[in-house]
C-alpha cells in the first residue's frame, strides 16, 4: 500500500470537470446560516395564532392612527337628537346592523323615529348623540400610545437599571434591589392612583403613573440574566482582550439579554393597556369628553340592558386588544426561546 | 429562621414607613381642598374646621403627628363621614374583601392548577390547546367586562345569583367568579410550563422505566414538584386581586375596603385614602413573606437562613 502511494503524481490529480461538477454541487448540505432574528421570524410564522394575532393588530394600529382618514364622524361632535341610535350599516338587513331596536316587545326602527334622514353610524351613536365607531377608533388610539410609550419607559429605564445593578454587583447592587423589593411591595395601581391625583387625572398623569410602575419586572428579569451571563466565558475574553466595562455590559451583554427583553417587553404591553382602561373606568384616567375604552365601557355599562352595544363593542375591542398582545407574546417567546416550549 | 424572620420583619417596617412618608407628603402636594363649599364659609369657619381636623399646624408638625397615630393604628379622622375615624372604616369593610378575595384566591388558583396539569399531561393536544384558549381570554378579559357580563347574564338574565348587595354566601358567588378569572389563568399558565418541564425530566423518566402506573407517577413525582414553584405566584396574584376587587365590589356594591378606596379617591378624603394604601401595603408584605416562608418550608433544597 504504501509504495503504490508512492507512485502517485501530479498527474493522476484531474479537476473534476463538466457535469461531474454539477453533480458536486448536489452533496452539498449547507443552506444559507440565519441569524437569530431570521430563525425566530422563521419559527413565529410557524405559528398561526401568533400570526393571526399579528394581523389584528397591525390592523388596529392603522385603524387607530389613521383614525382621521377612517373616522365616519367627528369623535366628540354630539348631537343630542340622533343620541342613542343602534348600530346601522345600510345594505345589510340583520338585526342589530339595520338601525332597529327592540323597545316593549317590538322591532322599531330607532332611524326613522329620531328623523335621522341619511345619517347613519355602523356601531350607533352614544347617549349624547357621539358616532360610537370613531369614538372606539380614538379610545383604542389612546390605547396603542399608552402601550408605546410603556415599552419605551420598559426599554429606557428597567432594562439600563437592570443591567447596572447586575453587571455593577456589590452595594450598588443591594441598595438597587432594596429599592424595587420596596416598590414591589406597594400594589402598583395604589401608586398610580396617588400620582393621579397629585397631578390631575388626563393623559399625563396616566403616562407619568405607568412610567413609575412598568419597569420594575424588567428590572429584575434583566438583572437575574446579567448575573447569569456575567460570569460566562464570552465576558471573560472580552475582558482579557482589553474591552472596558460598559462597552462589554452593552456591546455583548445587551444581544444575548434581548430575548429576555423583547418577552417581557410583550407582557408589559397588555398590562399597560390594563391599567389605562381601568383607571379610566374607574373615572380617574382620560375624563370626558375625550374617549378611552375604559370610559366607553363605563358609559355603556350603564344602559347594557337596553342598549347592549354601547358596552359589548368597546369592551370587545379592548379584550380583542389584549388578548392579540398575549398570543403574540406568547408566540414571541416561543420562538425566541425555544428552550421554554420542548 | 429567627434572624431571617426579623430581618424580613425590619424590612416590612422600613416598607410601611416609607409607604406612609410617601403618601402623606404626597396628599399635601393634592389640589383642592375637602371643604366642598369654601367659597361659601367665613374665614373664622374656614379656620375652625382645619383646626378641627389639625390641618392648620405645620406640614412637619402635621406628619408627627399622623406617624404617631399610626402606631397607635389611628390613622385620623374621615374628612368624607363626618366624624369616623378611618381605622373603624377600614376595619368595618375588611371582612367582605377579605371573604371575596379569599374565595376568589383559592377557586382561582385550584382551578388553575386543575387546567394547567391537565394542559401539561395531554401536551400538544386538543385538550392543550382549550386550556390554552381558556387561560388567554381569562388572562386578557377585563375584570370590570367580566363582572358586568356575569352580573347581568347569571343574575339579571337566569336569575340564579343575586345582583348586587351583601349578605350571605349567594351574594359572594359573582363577585367570587369574577375575582376568580385572572388568578385561573395565570396559575394554569404557569403550572402548565412547569409541569410539562417536570415530565420530561430524568427522574420522571426512571419512575416509567421503574413500570410504576401513569397516575401514580402524576400524582407522587409530578404533580408535587410542579407544585413547589407555584407558591411563587401567589404574591403577584394577591396584588391582582386586590385591583381586581377595587372595582368588582364596586359593580356588585360590596361593602369593602376596594369600594371604599374608590369612593374616597372620588371624594378627596385624603385620610382614607392614606389609611388604605398603607392596609394594601401592608397585606402584600405580609402575603409575600407567608409566600417565602412557606416555599422555604415545602422545598428543602431552598435554605432561607443564607
Amino acid at each position: 500500500m504504501a509504495d503504490n502511494a508512492k507512485q502517485t503524481s501530479a498527474a493522476d490529480f484531474t479537476p473534476i470537470a463538466g457535469a461531474d461538477r454539477a453533480k458536486l454541487d448536489d452533496e452539498k448540505i449547507a443552506t444559507p446560516s440565519l441569524t437569530f432574528l431570521q430563525d425566530s421570524w422563521r419559527r413565529l410564522r410557524k405559528n398561526k395564532a401568533a400570526m393571526i394575532a399579528l394581523i389584528i393588530l397591525i390592523i388596529l394600529f392603522i385603524l387607530a392612527f389613521g383614525s382621521g382618514f377612517f373616522e365616519t364622524h367627528n369623535p366628540n361632535a354630539t348631537n343630542p337628537n340622533l343620541a342613542n341610535l343602534p348600530p346601522k350599516i345600510p345594505g345589510i338587513d340583520i338585526n342589530g346592523f339595520n338601525g332597529t331596536i327592540e323597545q316593549s316587545g317590538s322591532r322599531i326602527n330607532a332611524y326613522a323615529q329620531a328623523n335621522a334622514g341619511n345619517h347613519f353610524y355602523i356601531l350607533g351613536t352614544d347617549y349624547l348623540g357621539r358616532d360610537l365607531f370613531s369614538r372606539i377608533l380614538y379610545g383604542t388610539r389612546i390605547s396603542l400610545e399608552i402601550a408605546l410609550i410603556a415599552s419605551f419607559f420598559d426599554l429606557a429605564f428597567g432594562v439600563v437599571y437592570g443591567i447596572t445593578s447586575g453587571w455593577i454587583g456589590g452595594r450598588v447592587d443591594t441598595l438597587m434591589q432594596r429599592i424595587i423589593e420596596i416598590m414591589l411591595s406597594i400594589p402598583n395601581l395604589v401608586v398610580m392612583v396617588l400620582l393621579i391625583l397629585v397631578l390631575k387625572p388626563g393623559m399625563t398623569a396616566i403616562i407619568l403613573s405607568i412610567a413609575i410602575t412598568s419597569w420594575i419586572n424588567m428590572a429584575r428579569l434583566v438583572r437575574a440574566q446579567t448575573l447569569e451571563l456575567k460570569n460566562q466565558e464570552f465576558v471573560l475574553a472580552a475582558r482579557t482582550l482589553g474591552e472596558s466595562s460598559w462597552k462589554i455590559a452593552f456591546k455583548h451583554l445587551l444581544p444575548n439579554l434581548s430575548s429576555v427583553i423583547i418577552i417581557n417587553l410583550m407582557f408589559t404591553i397588555p398590562t399597560a393597556i390594563f391599567f389605562e382602561a381601568f383607571l379610566s373606568y374607574i373615572g380617574i384616567g382620560i375624563s370626558a369628553p375625550q374617549a378611552s375604552l375604559g370610559t366607553l365601557i363605563n358609559d355603556g355599562q350603564k344602559n347594557f340592558q337596553f342598549l347592549p352595544y354601547q358596552m359589548w363593542y368597546p369592551a370587545i375591542v379592548l379584550s380583542v386588544l389584549m388578548i392579540a398582545f398575549n398570543i403574540l407574546g406568547d408566540g414571541l417567546r416561543d420562538a425566541l426561546d425555544p428552550k421554554s416550549r420542548e | 429562621m429567627a434572624k431571617y424572620l426579623g430581618k424580613r420583619i425590619f424590612y416590612i417596617i422600613l416598607t410601611l414607613f416609607i409607604v406612609s412618608t410617601i403618601t402623606f407628603f404626597l396628599m399635601k402636594l393634592m389640589p383642592g381642598t375637602p371643604l366642598t363649599n369654601q367659597a361659601k364659609l367665613t374665614p373664622t369657619q374656614i379656620h375652625q374646621i382645619y383646626k378641627q381636623y389639625g390641618l392648620d399646624k405645620p406640614v412637619w408638625q402635621q406628619y408627627l403627628v399622623y406617624l404617631g397615630g399610626i402606631i397607635h393604628g389611628n390613622f385620623g379622622t374621615s374628612f368624607q363621614f363626618s366624624n369616623q375615624p378611618v381605622s373603624y372604616l377600614i376595619t368595618s369593610r375588611l371582612g367582605p374583601s377579605l371573604i371575596i378575595g379569599g374565595q376568589g384566591m383559592v377557586l382561582g388558583v385550584l382551578a388553575g392548577l386543575i387546567v394547567g396539569a391537565v394542559g401539561a399531561i395531554r401536551a400538544n393536544t386538543w385538550v392543550d390547546t382549550s386550556a390554552t384558549i381558556i387561560s388567554i381570554l381569562f388572562i386578557s378579559i377585563p375584570s370590570f367586562v367580566l363582572a358586568v357580563l356575569l352580573q347581568y347574564y347569571l343574575g339579571l338574565k337566569l336569575r340564579l345569583f343575586p345582583i348586587a348587595d351583601w349578605g350571605g354566601f349567594m351574594y359572594t358567588v359573582l363577585p367570587t367568579l369574577a375575582l376568580a378569572a385572572s388568578p385561573l389563568a395565570e396559575t394554569a399558565r404557569f403550572m402548565r410550563t412547569e409541569m410539562v418541564d417536570v415530565l420530561s425530566s430524568d427522574y420522571i423518566e426512571l419512575a416509567k422505566a421503574k413500570g410504576l402506573n401513569k397516575v401514580g407517577i402524576i400524582y407522587h413525582h409530578a404533580l408535587r414538584n410542579s407544585l413547589i414553584p407555584v407558591v411563587t405566584i401567589i404574591g403577584p396574584l394577591a396584588v391582582n386581586i386586590m385591583t381586581g376587587s377595587m372595582v368588582v365590589e364596586n359593580i356588585f356594591s360590596i361593602p369593602g375596603i376596594g369600594e371604599q378606596f374608590v369612593k374616597s379617591i372620588l371624594t378627596n378624603d385624603y385620610p382614607t385614602i392614606m389609611g388604605l394604601t398603607i392596609v394594601y401595603s401592608a397585606m402584600l408584605c405580609v402575603v409575600l413573606l407567608i409566600t417565602d416562608i412557606v416555599y422555604g418550608l415545602i422545598d428543602p433544597r431552598i435554605r432561607i437562613n443564607k
